[in-house]
């Protein structure tokens, strides 16, 4: 009896969503997702709706940003065209879904790494490539300059969806402030009703922060405060299931922190090949078969500095030169008293 | 001869069966590629996330099931106030429609031909972010009605503060009841020996008189508690006490309204249009006035023609009010299958209860609705 009832909740559940799965029908073997992803030639790749330094999109639709570099590191190296990307803006709530049910293969949106998230809903981060934190912006002409200056029934905006509407509950219940939160699904939205004051500051990662004030009507008028209220480790994500794939995706992110590291640039890569160091040979495909366990040949790290550049450089044209965070603050090498540090590639 | 009848039914439901099957078994599957597990036990789980606007308490201690009910109250409130504002713009601007006066005819169409062709999500976003940043900041805001404010963060009145509110209401019902009983017998009486009442203002004479008492003699108690300017910043202002209406609500409910009110107006109008001029003429020559004359004769035919469509409509407005999600008023999509999702990662359990419960509310809607139609229909002897 208990086996038929449960085969009729989860008939009745299935029903409400029909076309969420049929993308991909079978379970995935020896990376079904590398396999498909050269056969239809470009890599689909899920990224916000529009945030300057991670993931944006010009008017002609050209995607910018450290997001969106991972995938073309990634196009890069499998594909062996860092441009041969599907690039898919997604919101905070669509994200996971997109991903878990196959409509994208890589989620490279400003997404927090947590237990929960890696646990729970069938998805595997495989690093780390932006170091944040939730942070406040409100009004320079308010006066305030902390947070220890907020007072009950003060308003905030955010989006929801994301932790930082638990943070946001977590920091005020801890100061015992009482606060009204106005969330809202979409970034945009949020930045206009901040602006027109709806509320009295805008809560979300201090990067996210950087960025959206460039687009306010007046970015002067507004200020980040100090305080930094939790740790978001910003990363790709892939589907649960996959093992390849999921090598391949941390593996290309890796090569570009670590080839950064070793000082390989776009520029110098190919005259890296005759380099004395074994590991800067490695990097670059001229020693040692780094590719073959991921189904790719060798020069598939190579392919990737050459195309789209190391971590630095990708930091330095989407997020420092665009004035959003010209301070590395803690996403610079651990050699330069950063904390990116990466496991080697040998 | 039979089994011709029933072979092509029974493989359309066979057809229907496996293709079912075939969804559940392919869900089934990716699901346990990917460990998703399948279940409701999430719902006790603690929501830790908090909301602007709630009906009842709630704060994020509480459980998902309770994040979910405060959702649907949301989206209840929402949908309740859009339809009694619509039904009623609908039908002064229907009735408005066939003036005589060309003004107000023509006013009325153009009122119709202009909201009913702008996409709804479109007019939400001008109530809420044009009209929003024209309002007034909290320490700018003047003064309404000596007593309430108009700004930018919401609109803040006095809130009543009652003691044995319980009791009101029960007076509130029974005066109801004893108006309900009282008409009866008015109509009994003006049938049986054409006696007329003044059946309209003994009813409101009851409806006034029976909760006044309890004031006197029931302990109740009523007193307001005023909206007062709160300074947070140097120029950061909100108001505490009294009761704040977010302005999110009022952009909804004032979008559902105005959209959704020109297609009522225009089946109120088909209604009025339906009904045969001879009934109007017939009706006027034996002495009825104007106003009793659409009361009397044209409304309660015209009815019959306005409920069925007008139904269509009320199902589209709570329908639509889901797009409170782009403007931050906290309704069942937006609470549940938006940040509750995304908690959870529950995307087929919590998209599978809000499917159920829109079709839920949608059904209960249209049940009442098909009630009050049969009621109203003509009865045949």
């Amino acid at each position: 009896m208990f086996k038929y009832v449960k085969q009729l909740t989860s008939l009745v559940a299935m029903v409400a969503v029909l076309f969420a799965f049929t993308t991909e029908t079978m379970a995935a073997k020896k990376s079904k997702t590398l396999k498909n992803t050269q056969k239809k030639g470009f890599v689909r790749c899920g990224v916000s709706q529009g945030l300057p330094g991670f993931s944006n999109a010009d008017a002609a639709g050209n995607w910018t940003g450290v997001d969106v570099d991972v995938c073309r590191a990634v196009a890069a190296a499998v594909l062996g065209d860092a441009n041969k990307v599907k690039f898919t803006p997604l919101s905070a709530k669509e994200r996971f879904t997109a991903l878990t049910s196959g409509e994208i293969d890589i989620l490279s949106r400003n997404t927090t790494w947590t237990l929960s998230r890696d646990a729970d809903i069938g998805l595997t981060f495989v690093g780390v490539n932006f170091y944040d934190g939730q942070g406040f912006m409100v009004r320079k002409d308010s006066g305030i300059t902390s947070t220890s200056q907020f007072k009950n029934g003060i308003s905030a905006c955010t989006n929801i969806g994301t932790t930082t509407e638990l943070n946001m509950r977590d920091f005020f219940n801890s100061k015992g402030i009482s606060y009204t939160p106005v969330a809202f699904e979409k970034a945009d939205e949020v930045v206009a009703a901040y602006d027109a004051g709806r509320c009295d500051t805008y809560t979300t990662d201090k990067s996210g922060l950087a960025a959206q004030r460039t687009k306010m009507s007046n970015p002067d008028d507004h200020i980040v405060l100090p305080e930094t209220i939790s740790k978001e480790p910003l990363g790709p994500v892939v589907r649960q299931g996959d093992a390849v794939w999921e090598d391949i995706v941390r593996w290309s992110l890796n090569t570009m922190i670590e080839a950064e590291e070793y000082g390989i640039t776009a520029a110098n890569a190919d005259s890296m090949k005759t380099s004395e160091n074994p590991q800067i040979k490695r990097l670059v495909g001229a020693e040692g078969e780094m590719g073959a366990a991921f189904g790719l040949d060798n020069e598939w790290n190579l392919r990737i500095i050459k195309q789209v550049g190391n971590y630095g450089e990708s930091y330095k044209r989407n997020i420092a030169d665009t004035g959003i965070l010209p301070d590395r603050g803690p996403n610079q090498l651990w050699t330069k008293g950063g904390i990116l540090y990466v496991p080697p590639s040998r | 001869m039979k089994l011709k009848k029933i072979l092509p039914q029974f493989f359309t439901l066979l057809f229907i069966l496996l293709i079912f099957g075939f969804f559940t078994m392919n869900a089934q599957e990716n699901m346990d590629t990917r460990g998703i597990e399948f279940g409701f036990g999430f719902l006790k789980q603690e929501a830790s996330f908090d909301i602007q606007f709630s009906l009842i308490d709630y704060d994020g201690s509480m459980s998902y099931a309770r994040a979910y009910l405060v959702g649907l109250l949301n989206t209840l409130l929402v949908s309740f106030i859009g339809i009694i504002l619509c039904t009623l713009l609908g039908a002064v601007i229907g009735v408005a429609r066939l003036s005589p006066n060309y003004l107000i005819r023509k006013t009325a169409s153009f009122y119709i031909e202009f909201f009913r062709n702008i996409p709804l999500l479109l007019q939400i976003f001008f109530w809420y972010f044009a009209a929003l940043r024209a309002l007034p900041m909290p320490e700018d805001a003047p003064l309404l009605f000596g007593s309430s404010f108009m700004t930018i963060k919401g609109f803040y009145t006095p809130a009543p503060i009652w003691n044995n509110f319980d009791v009101f209401m029960i007076s509130l019902v029974l005066a109801m009841i004893v108006i309900y009983f009282f008409n009866k017998f008015a109509q009994k009486k003006q049938e049986e020996e054409g006696k007329q009442y003044p059946k309209f203002l003994i009813s409101l004479g009851i409806f006034v008189l029976l909760p006044a008492l309890t004031f006197i003699v029931g302990g109740v108690d009523l007193t307001w508690s005023f909206p007062v300017l709160k300074q947070l910043a140097l120029t950061s202002f909100t108001y505490e006490g009294g009761l704040g209406i977010p302005p999110e609500l009022i952009a909804l409910t004032l979008a559902l309204t105005l959209y959704t009110a020109t297609f009522i107006a225009e089946n109120v109008r088909a209604g009025i249009q339906g009904i045969g001029k001879g009934q109007k003429e017939a009706a006027a020559s034996i002495g009825l006035t104007p106003s009793q004359v659409l009361k009397l004769v044209i409304m309660p035919q015209a009815l019959r023609i306005i409920i069925p469509p007008t139904t269509n409509q009320y199902l589209n407005l709570t329908k639509n009010s889901s797009l409170a999600a782009a403007i931050a008023y906290p309704d069942l999509v937006l609470v549940f299958a938006g940040t509750a999702m995304m908690q959870t990662g529950r995307a087929i359990e919590i998209v599978g209860i809000t499917m159920a419960t829109y079709l839920t509310i949608s059904l209960t809607i249209s049940l009442f609705m098909n009630w009050y139609n049969k009621r109203i229909a003509i009865q045949e002897k």
